[in-house]
């Protein structure tokens, strides 16, 4: 039985609108040869439902923020670019009035005025990086951590865009030259990648703290912001503490003491 | 209808160029690479098997790769166990490259394949197949070689 080209165009037609002519392609998916044996579980990894940092200015010192920096770099074979069009920022310093603009004043103390304060990734509660990704790139973990898949990474820069703290930076260069010493224990980054902070999730799922908690000699507390009876809200309980921007609603994890000597 | 010379001509001319690289490559020997990997360094090491059989990872340590890559990074999950119940560090870096780690002592080619690289492992075969693994743009090359 022969048919002709519009009986044959009908019935692919009918086919089509019940649904059928997709049913040869998920064959094909199914035909694919599942993974075996694949599980995955981790043991050491400390467990939290939304980590965050309490940043002390008043314990951080120069060296201590030079040893950080350096620390964090090094473990991440951060480059160093060298100019600060194309620089790399996981951590870095700024003044009061950048990273808390609207609450500067012409009055303010010296000391506060001129003091470097650590920054870093905000790991937000509401990551406006994270919504605009359109590869989801860039996501949060169940334990409130913002990383970044590097594999996925476009290098569109919708997040570079989004977030408010600057907190985000593209290797418009490839980064190898520029890296002093690769540390072979850390993936680098390549050129057309965008990256941050990544709260040294690598060193979390080991059990680990974060290298800026590690060198901070006590100044940067770490700690679950949902548990009570954790460090870090133990210190936000008893001290006065700011935000980057809370206006803005993204809700940082990090949190900064600033003023009083011991702290009242 | 008539078919003028033109048009065998034409005809001719496209299947010579399209048979040529068949024609070509005829009575060639199809050398496969042929790795050894029970070198003195691996027995040192003393592994002397992959996480899986090895006909399960050459079919597919990609995608075991692709599903470690997820775990790891966006999961935070580190540690596999494979079918034997053996556990493992998911970690490109710090799992595959103790063994496979591309330096002449671990990985010894037949001479028909000395041609396809530096005696890197990977690139034995992915030369072979033309599959350029881009995992070193960001991943640390083998250790090994970087000395």
């Amino acid at each position: 039985m022969s048919i002709n080209r519009r009986e044959f165009l009908k019935r692919a037609g009918v086919i089509t609108a019940l649904g059928l002519g997709g049913a040869v392609t998920l064959d094909a998916f199914e035909l694919l040869e599942p993974l075996k044996a694949a599980d995955f579980t981790s043991e050491n990894k400390l467990a939290g439902k939304r980590w965050g940092l309490v940043i002390d200015m008043n314990k951080l010192t120069q060296a201590d923020i030079n040893n950080i920096i350096a620390g964090c770099h090094e473990a991440h074979n951060v480059p160093d670019m060298g100019n600060p069009k194309d620089e790399i920022k996981w951590i870095w310093t700024d003044t009061y009035e950048h990273v808390f603009p609207g609450s500067e004043n012409h009055y303010l103390d010296e000391k506060t005025k001129t003091m470097p304060f650590l920054v870093l990734c905000n790991h937000c509660d509401h990551p406006p990086c994270v919504r605009v990704c359109p590869t989801q790139a860039t996501f949060k973990r169940e334990d409130g951590v913002v990383g970044m898949d590097m594999h996925r990474c476009i290098g569109c820069r919708f997040c570079m865009a989004a977030c408010p703290y600057g907190a985000r930076s593209f290797n418009y260069w490839d980064p190898v030259p520029h890296i002093a010493k690769i540390n072979p224990d850390y993936p680098h980054r390549t050129k057309g990648v965008v990256e941050k902070c990544n709260f040294c999730m690598e060193r979390l799922d080991e059990g680990l703290m974060p290298i800026c908690v590690e060198k901070s000699n006590g100044a940067i507390v770490f700690g679950d912001l949902e548990d009570p009876n954790s460090e870090v809200r133990k210190l936000l309980s008893t001290h006065y503490s700011i935000r980057r921007k809370p206006e803005l609603g993204t809700q940082p994890s990090i949190f900064y003491l600033i003023g009083g000597e011991d702290n009242a | 209808m008539k078919i003028s010379g033109k048009t065998i001509g034409g005809l001719l001319i496209f299947s010579a160029i399209a048979l040529f690289p068949f024609l070509y490559n005829i009575g060639k020997t199809d050398a496969q690479p042929v790795i050894n990997t029970d070198t003195p360094v691996i027995q040192e090491l003393g592994a002397t098997e992959c996480i899986e059989d090895t006909e399960y990872m050459r079919e597919n340590h990609m995608q075991l790769l692709l599903e470690w890559r997820d775990a790891v990074v966006r999961e935070g999950k580190t540690t596999y166990t494979n079918s034997k119940g053996e556990q493992f560090e998911m970690s490109l870096q710090n799992s595959c490259l103790n063994c496979h780690n591309d330096t002449p002592e671990t990985v010894f080619f037949t001479a028909d394949t000395a041609n396809v690289g530096d005696n890197l492992f990977c690139y034995s075969c992915h030369n072979y197949a033309a599959v350029e693994p881009d995992c070193w743009d960001c991943h640390n090359a083998p250790r090994e070689a970087e000395r």
